[in-house]
């Protein structure tokens, strides 16, 4: 990796002046995707910031409606902590990476980098989550925007992320075979006033609302409501692992699991 | 009851105590005072011109020794290919130059242009961006069809084609094949592909170059399983230097498969560097590097067609295979397809009349050349799906069909010209059928389709020839080498002994094995015996450890070496006791004299020989220690049978291994838990291969599998437990211990086991599915189920 100078501040404030210094700096969470990418030498910041010693993006609180995740949060409390209060969300994050991973990857880290594989978009999408920032909140139907891309300006930092409680909720993970990232998941949350069906892995414009799964099954929240019901294969992604069509069978098929299992 | 010692026990792994404890000394463990680091700077294109190296202001950055680039190898010569074949027309193979860094142009994604020797590896790799190549871009030769069509762009612009070689085996026994095809009653075609694969041992490829001015000698540290071969390949043929002015050591490494058999460039360079700076250069290769640097293993485009008469007896076999050399010879890379490959066309089967075709092709591809089993699994994989598909079409059962065409009489004289000493296919297949449980598989395919799975069952047999040798018909067939192995046996004066072998252990247990034999001979305690190896100056020359030969040649030498020690023993004894050599007898470590209550211990003896006061100086000299060179009069002939069910998702296509079992017939064994691991470890990689691992190039020769994120090795979860059984026994009739290998049996026969049940479920499913190339992914199946 290139040369870079490290800031570990104990405070957002301090956090996001650290930032806000240096055009060139860039925010650490768990360091899972951000370290082999400057190992490779792909990046080149001036500084990291890292935000793993901030004590209030740290923990969990759930209130019975609401799972609140300090975005500095690693997946392995993720994975413990809500396995009462969300379990679906704790089957997702106990199946992220592996033990090294889930013990320092964070949520916050997660969803600032959007990876279109990676799973807590589609636990954020499909729970309608409220993306909580050092500046503002954005709820998650504004915050995806694109593989890689999200709604965060430059410097801004996730600092808690709220999670709606479905009545029942599933994610079905279909790993790809050598990263074991999502081919494709589907996470499938059903609320009072309707269902959500977040899928990632699958789309060219990274994690999606799957509208027409959501409209069947929000009537009649069983397998059988998605009978016939298909994604196109147009603007899924392709690669040595999946084809566009296979990707699109796999998200029917995904869902109709999810919902099963979560009825 | 199980013996605690000696051969047939299973003592634990000795070595395994530094291993797991974090205190083995590996060749990335080696740091040498004053050591300078050296970064290649590797082409990202597949296939370009080098017009220009500017080197100028890289030198220039801070830390920068030297860098070099091809122009500083023009006189020196270029890696050698240590097998040359001969073609169907009697000519000689295609071998072009493999310089060891790219001169003129860059042939594949991964292809050394420069070296840059800093005094940090951080800022060789900082001054190595510093270069300022000029490139220019060529077409890249990757399909291997296209390749050898007319007009293709050529790897090597001096060759006459990207052809290496076309060999044609046994080529007069083409017409007769040919005559048997007309008049089959029945043929079976099977177009099929064995996956190119990257071996990634756990440690990566490290090299340290040393110099000694005072004394003008060279040390090489290499990850390598064969340390006396790197000496003379480089030495020889790449730097000029005498034998006994380079010493190469190989350490404990972490891993070969095969891809550590080979002498590469990076070795030649640190060795040349260290000399030419007068300072040592220490290379460690990252992941990522190994992946585009490593030699890659096999990579076959094959179509075999087997004729049946009317009552279902194999009566010929043809198969035409496409090889895939990469940009440059790698080693041993010839070899592979051909005699590894070849002869084994004939596997368990009597089948009369074989004719085997391969083109080797140049690609702009990293070098491929063996990868654990080499040849062997690749033409396993061949003959076992075809007998399988043949058995469809027939609407026989495979195994029946099998059993049918065993060969039942040794020695057998194949038509493709080796000769198998011993086996018992029927006891192995018997075996099988026992331990995989095949009367219930029934039943597990009606749990498995009540929970919405279909479960399908595969077979075969393999067969292999190990301990490559003997090295005259070796060098009849293009070797540049001979394949002996080699061990002196050094007894102390207090008794215990040191094995300096020329095997090579990178992770097959043989400082635990070996002293086994040599305990059972003398008869004393395992302790007493320790296994020296992995360095040019404290061990006989040596051929190193591949092909499943350790034990078999390797472990001969130590045989006939310590027979050698007993029998000077013997003397020294009989003098001592005053008795005729003929009536002394060894036993549990006690010489006696044959009738008498008169013996004397091992140890007494041991110190006479260094202490020879009463001594018959006039007839032997003091001490005790032995050489023997041991070169094998034919390979020997492992086979087995082996058995997979899965488990297939009928909507997703994944397949999962539930059970698998295999029977193997490694002749006699020394230490069964050490075979069983072998075996494990053998089918998890034929799991690899079958399921997971595929190296992927576009066609603008980009490695798309390049890092763990696409390259999917097996990991624990994607296993099953085996049930492993080596109770079929059939000795090898021609080396001291009757011992035939394991390495390689696992990763041979267990890729067609995997396809055989897949295919079958798919085929229980109704699905006129009749082969899916590997690996089985689930997107491939699906693909093949959707079709």
């Amino acid at each position: 990796m290139y040369s870079f100078d490290v800031e570990k501040p104990t405070s957002i404030a301090e956090a996001v002046a650290a930032l806000g210094s240096d055009d060139e700096a860039q925010a650490l969470g768990g360091g899972q995707t951000l370290i082999p990418t400057l190992k490779q030498r792909l990046a080149s910041p001036s500084k990291l910031v890292s935000l793993s010693g901030i004590a209030e993006m740290q923990g969990i609180s759930a209130d019975g409606s609401v799972v609140s995740i300090g975005g500095a949060t690693p997946h392995g409390v993720v994975a413990s902590e809500v396995a009462q209060s969300y379990p679906a969300l704790a089957a997702l994050a106990g199946n992220i990476g592996d033990p090294a991973v889930r013990n320092r990857g964070t949520i916050g880290g997660s969803l600032a980098n959007n990876d279109p594989a990676a799973c807590y978009p589609a636990a954020a999408l499909a729970s309608g989550a409220t993306i909580v920032t050092n500046a503002r909140e954005i709820a998650a139907d504004d915050y995806f925007d694109g593989l890689f891309t999200t709604a965060l300006e430059e410097g801004e930092i996730v600092t808690q992320v709220r999670l709606p409680v479905p009545e029942a909720a599933n994610y079905q993970k279909f790993v790809q075979p050598a990263s074991r990232f999502a081919l494709v998941g589907v996470f499938v949350a059903k609320f009072a006033d309707g269902v959500r069906v977040a899928v990632t892995g699958a789309s060219e414009e990274g994690v999606f609302r799957w509208a027409e799964a959501e409209a069947a099954l929000s009537g009649n929240f069983s397998a059988d409501a998605l009978e016939g019901l298909t994604v196109a294969a147009d603007g899924m992604m392709a690669d040595i692992h999946g084809s566009k069509a296979y990707r699109a069978h796999l998200i029917a098929v995904l869902t109709k699991r999810a919902v099963a299992a979560a009825a | 009851m199980p013996k605690d010692s000696g051969i047939g026990a299973s003592p634990k792994r000795r070595e395994d105590v530094r291993f797991l404890t974090g205190t083995g000394n590996y060749t990335d463990d080696i740091n040498l005072n004053g050591q300078a680091y050296v970064h290649f700077l590797r082409s990202d294109m597949a296939h370009a011109r080098i017009n220009s190296i500017d080197t100028a202001a890289a030198s220039a950055m801070p830390g920068v020794v030297r860098i070099f680039t091809g122009a500083d190898f023009e006189g020196v010569g270029g890696i050698p290919c240590g097998w040359q074949i001969t073609d169907k027309h009697g000519e000689a193979m295609q071998e072009p130059a493999h310089p060891v860094l790219a001169q003129g142009k860059a042939r594949y994604v991964g292809d050394a242009i420069a070296a840059v020797v800093a005094d940090t590896a951080e800022q060789a790799r900082d001054a190595a961006e510093a270069i300022e190549l000029d490139m220019e871009e060529l077409p890249a030769v990757i399909d291997m069809k296209a390749a050898v069509q007319e007009g293709a762009t050529k790897v090597h612009d001096d060759l006459t084609s990207n052809l290496c070689y076309d060999w044609g085996f046994v080529e007069e026994n083409k017409p007769a094949v040919e005559e048997a095809f007309a008049n089959a009653a029945h043929v079976t075609t099977l177009e099929l592909v064995n996956n190119r694969l990257i071996a990634n041992p756990m440690e990566p490829r490290v090299a340290v170059g040393d110099f000694n001015r005072a004394t003008g000698d060279s040390t090489l540290y290499t990850t390598s399983q064969n340390p006396h071969v790197i000496r003379l390949l480089m030495g020889a043929f790449v730097l000029g230097i005498p034998e006994h002015k380079l010493r190469v050591i190989a350490p404990d490494v972490g891993g070969g498969f095969g891809t550590k058999i080979f002498h590469y460039a990076e070795e030649a360079f640190c060795t040349f560097a260290a000399k030419a700076l007068n300072r040592a250069v220490k290379w460690t290769s990252s992941r990522s590097e190994a992946f585009i640097s490593d030699a890659h293993g096999r990579d076959h485009v094959s179509t075999i067609q087997l004729a049946l008469d009317a009552d279902n007896n194999f009566t010929a076999l043809r198969t035409d295979t496409y090889a895939n050399m990469g940009a440059y010879l790698s080693t041993f890379a010839p070899s592979v397809p051909t005699w590894l490959h070849g002869t084994l066309m004939a596997g368990n089967y009597k089948t009369p009349l074989i004719y085997v075709n391969v083109k080797a092709v140049f690609t702009n591809t990293v070098p491929v050349d063996a990868y654990r089993g080499a040849g062997r699994p690749e033409a396993t994989y061949q003959l076992e799906r075809v007998i399988d598909k043949a058995a469809r079409e027939l609407g026989v059962d495979p195994i029946a069909l099998r059993r049918q065409n065993f060969i039942t009489e040794f020695p057998y004289a194949t038509p493709v010209a080796v000769e198998y000493d011993t086996g018992d296919y029927n006891a192995t297949m018997d075996k099988l059928e026992e331990i995989a449980d095949f009367a219930g598989f029934d039943a597990r395919r009606a749990a498995s389709e009540a929970k919405g799975k279909v479960r399908g069952l595969g077979v075969n047999c393999y067969i292999e020839a190990c301990g490559i040798a003997p090295s005259n018909l070796v060098g009849q067939l293009g070797a540049r080498a001979g394949l002996y192995e080699s061990a002196t046996v050094r007894v102390n004066a207090t008794g215990g002994l040191v094995v300096m072998t020329g095997s090579h252990s990178h992770g097959q247990g043989h400082e635990t094995s070996f002293p086994q034999v040599i305990a059972e001979m003398i008869g004393i305690d395992e302790s007493m015996v320790e296994i020296v190896h992995g360095d040019t100056a404290n061990t006989p020359m040596g051929m190193g450890t591949y092909g499943s030969r350790s034990l078999a040649v390797g472990g001969s030498a130590m045989v006939r070496a310590t027979e050698k020690i007993i029998t000077k023993a013997k003397k020294i004894a009989a003098h001592i006791l005053e008795a005729s050599d003929a009536d002394i007898e060894l036993k549990d470590g006690q010489f006696s004299v044959a009738g008498t209550d008169k013996s004397l211990a091992w140890g007494d003896v041991t110190l006479a020989a260094y202490v020879p006061h009463n001594y018959p100086l006039e007839d032997i000299e003091p001490g005790l220690e032995e050489t023997a060179f041991y070169d094998p009069a034919n390979f020997t002939y492992p086979s087995g049978a082996y058995a997979c069910e899965v488990e297939l998702d009928p909507e997703t296509g994944k397949v999962s291994i539930e059970r698998f079992a295999a029977a193997d017939d490694f002749g006699n064994v020394v230490n069964p838990m050490i075979v069983e691991g072998q075996v494990h470890g053998g089918i998890g990689q034929g799991i690899g291969q079958a399921l997971l691992e595929g190296a992927v190039y576009n066609e603008d020769g980009q490695l798309l599998s390049a890092s763990y994120m696409d390259y999917a090795m097996p990991r624990a979860d994607d296993l099953p437990f085996y049930q492993v059984d080596h109770s079929c026994q059939t000795p090898c009739t021609h080396n001291p211990l009757g011992v035939k290998g394991c390495g390689e049996a696992g990763a041979i026969g267990s890729p067609p086991a995997v396809v055989n049940a897949v295919v079958d479920a798919l085929q229980s499913m109704g699905k006129d599915v009749t082969h899916v190339d590997m690996p089985l992914s689930p997107a491939r199946v699906w693909s093949a189920m959707n079709e």
